[in-house]
């Protein structure tokens, strides 16, 4: 520990002597570019970077935000070509394509800093490839069910911690002329949502990080018995009709309206319900009702990451970003309700008031012991994710078919993972 | 004295080729476009398929591999075989915009009070955005809220998914785009009908002719252009059918409604999308395709040019 801080020291001292006689100055330009184009967290990126630039009044800061779903197809460009000094992405496997082309900067020194070693240790091993470091995490928040909390009291429910009461709950709801959960499976992910959770209580963590590594087959019965008991929901009418047409957003009117009870979702649900007018007396939160009692329970927790390209100009002044990214104070600033409303990812961060807030972060760090999945579109390969969510779509509107599907995914495995 | 010679020489050159010159000075910028633009990038797209490329790391080659996968895709009936198929559905509908145009373009072609307005209402459709058509579209066929189900419940049918069912999801999307592609053909065929000849038809309505056969024989004759240009642009039209399937469903439900334009977005540009060797390979597919239509065009065109 002491010498691996003694030759950060160094380390820091030499490109100090290079860089500029006056020590703790930064100097020159310095580039950010963010995928955070809602309102909300785009007021929040750009007075976090305003808070960053007082503290360094010789950087030259130039924000660039893009709108968050064309940063996902721009990122390939601009990482090779007028590259930015930082640029938000995702953890995981999500970030591997570009750590693999030698895209992302490797910043395991900045990892080997206590003041970041310590604090973020729990979201080490979701940012790390090949044994190094690529991006330090600012944010992230956890999934669960959403629930209509007056239609349970109406209809005598409580919160279920069992697969048999999951399912005497949701028979109950359809009996009452309700559907259990709404989905919009139209972009296909909101599926691996519920993929993750069923493999992960199924089989648990280990299991399904091995599927998404293609280190199993499809057609193991492993997951085959995943797939029977997300049979059993559907084949009960549990989700609600056509959510095939559906986005995840148009599928929050059937839960405002009162025609389906819960929601599967990430906590960025709760903005939109709350504004659509349900009030937290009517709006609550349960963990994932585990399944096989034999696996630990494994949460999704997607992770946001800020990391240095490649080709950054200003590398210098790009960590000092990211350790200030990274640092307790910033991350509980970020992360309170009125700016991210999410969960800070620094241990020493402290967690904004909000119900939901507080019970995710409660049971992601104690009641998910079996570890903390990123979510089946990063953790997985990009391909895989995309052939594998559409099969779990038409699964879901086609149960009969799973064997079909189970073996084109089979196929899919093979070519993909083969190279 | 010499450099005056030179001078007078060189003038003399260009003064004596002028006339063979001058087109390709004229032709050359439009040369250059359609080389850079065209004709290059079709023969880097047959290159590009024979590798394997993410577009970020060096590109393997891997032979034909590429047509392989697609051929086992078409064995499979999957991707590539439903989107093969999507395609030629959407050729061959598209078309039905021919008559339609036609037929709403005979219907306006009469002087009545206000027809200028009706006209620019039956070609509204066309000027308003394909994005625009598409988000009306996929509201009209929404199976809980749309107007779609509302009007089948009148008759005691449905409530029916069109873009949520695998059966229907293509002919509901090429339906969304007859709406304009009619009003496209309805214009083409109107500017053809003012420059039909009123001295044949005169002449035919003296030998008895009317209804149908007045249409066959003397009006359809002289919209041949007409109807050429039209059946152009409606194959190119179906062809370009990207954007509509973008807004719609893309491509879903479980890939069901793509075309080869679409899946070669998706495996190549798309979030998921990695592999530009695929895509190219599904590019040149698609072009070969076009080229059987492309040489037709162009062998109509010479036919035509010779007759003359």
């Amino acid at each position: 520990m002491h010498s691996m801080f003694k030759r950060t020291a160094a380390a820091l001292a030499a490109s100090v002597a290079l860089a500029a006689p006056v020590a703790a100055e930064l100097t020159g330009e310095l580039r950010i570019f963010l995928d955070t184009s809602n309102p909300a967290p785009r007021a929040t990126m750009e007075a976090m970077i305003e808070r960053f630039a007082a503290e360094h009044p010789g950087l030259e800061i130039e924000t660039t935000v893009i709108d968050r779903e064309a940063y996902k197809t721009q990122i390939r460009n601009f990482l090779t070509a007028d590259t930015p000094d930082v640029a938000t992405w995702y953890a995981a496997n999500r970030m591997k394509p570009y750590v693999e082309a030698g895209l992302f900067e490797d910043v395991s020194d900045l990892w080997a800093e206590p003041e970041i070693a310590e604090n973020l240790a729990s979201t080490k091993g979701a940012m790390t490839i090949d044994g190094k470091q690529w991006g330090v995490p600012y944010t992230y928040y956890q999934w669960g069910v959403y629930y209509r909390k007056d239609i349970f009291d109406e209809l005598g429910l409580t919160e279920p911690t069992t697969w048999e009461e999951e399912l005497a709950n949701c028979q109950k709801i359809v009996d009452s002329g309700r559907a259990c959960y709404t989905i919009g499976t139209k972009f296909l992910w909101t599926a691996g949502g519920w993929f993750d959770y069923l493999n992960m209580r199924t089989n648990g963590f280990d299991f399904h990080q091995q599927l998404a590594n293609g280190e199993v087959s499809w057609e193991d019965d492993r997951v085959k018995q995943t797939f029977a008991n997300w049979k059993q929901l559907i084949d009960m009418g549990a989700f609600i009709d056509n959510h095939q047409t559906y986005s995840w957003q148009e599928a929050l009117p059937f839960m405002v309206k009162g025609d389906a009870t819960a929601y599967l979702m990430g906590n960025f649900a709760v903005a939109p319900l709350r504004e659509a007018g349900l009030t937290d007396d009517q709006l609550d939160f349960y963990q994932f009702v585990a399944i096989n009692p034999d696996v630990e329970l494994a949460e999704d927790a997607p992770t946001d990451t800020f990391h240095i390209p490649a080709n950054a100009s200003n590398k210098e002044a790009a960590r000092e970003f990211l350790r200030f990214v990274a640092s307790a104070n910033e991350q509980t600033e970020i992360n309170n309700g009125a700016n991210l409303g999410q969960l800070p990812v620094n241990a020493q961060s402290s967690v904004d008031d909000d119900k939901f807030l507080q019970q995710g972060f409660t049971m992601l760090s104690s009641n998910s012991p079996g570890g903390v999945a990123q979510f089946w579109d990063r953790d997985a390969p990009a391909e895989m994710a995309k052939v594998s969510m559409e099969g779990f779509q038409e699964f879901m509107v086609k149960p009969d078919n799973v064997d079909r599907i189970l073996a084109k995914l089979e196929r899919a495995r093979q070519r993909i993972y083969d190279n | 004295m010499t450099a005056v010679a030179d001078i007078q020489e060189q003038e003399s050159w260009f003064h004596r080729n002028q006339q063979r010159i001058a087109p390709w000075l004229f032709l050359a910028p439009g040369l250059l476009f359609f080389m850079v633009y065209v004709i290059i990038p079709v023969f880097q797209s047959f290159n590009l398929s024979l590798y394997e490329w993410d577009g970020l790391g060096a590109a393997e080659y891997v032979g034909f591999r590429n047509y392989e996968d697609l051929y086992w895709e078409w064995v499979d009936r999957d991707a590539f075989y439903i989107s093969l198929k999507n395609n030629l559905i959407w050729l061959l509908l598209y078309l039905l915009s021919i008559p339609a145009g036609l037929f709403i373009a005979l219907f306006l072609n009469q002087t009545v009070r206000g027809i200028r307005l009706y006209k620019s209402l039956f070609f509204f459709p066309f000027v308003i955005s394909q994005v625009v058509v598409g988000l009306v579209f996929t509201w009209f066929y929404d199976p809980t809220f749309g107007l779609l189900n509302e009007f089948l419940g009148f008759f005691g049918l449905g409530p029916l998914n069109v873009l949520g069912d695998e059966r229907f999801v293509t002919y509901g999307i090429i339906f969304a785009g007859l709406w304009p592609q009619t009003a496209y053909c309805m214009i083409l065929y109107l500017t053809g009908l003012n420059a039909v000849d009123p001295e044949q038809i005169e002449a035919g309505r003296l030998d008895g002719a009317k209804g149908w056969r007045m249409l066959w024989h003397i009006i359809l004759p002289q919209l041949r252009p007409a109807t050429f240009i039209a059946f152009v642009v409606t194959i190119i039209g179906a062809l370009r059918s990207f954007d509509l399937i973008s807004i719609m469903t893309q491509g879903g439900p479980f890939g069901s409604s793509r075309v080869l334009a679409y899946y070669m977005f998706e495996v190549a540009l798309s979030e998921y999308g990695f592999r530009m060797g695929y895509g190219a390979a599904i590019a040149v597919i698609l072009f070969l395709i076009m080229l059987c239509f492309i040489a037709y065009f162009l062998w109509s065109m010479y036919r035509e040019e010779k007759g003359h």
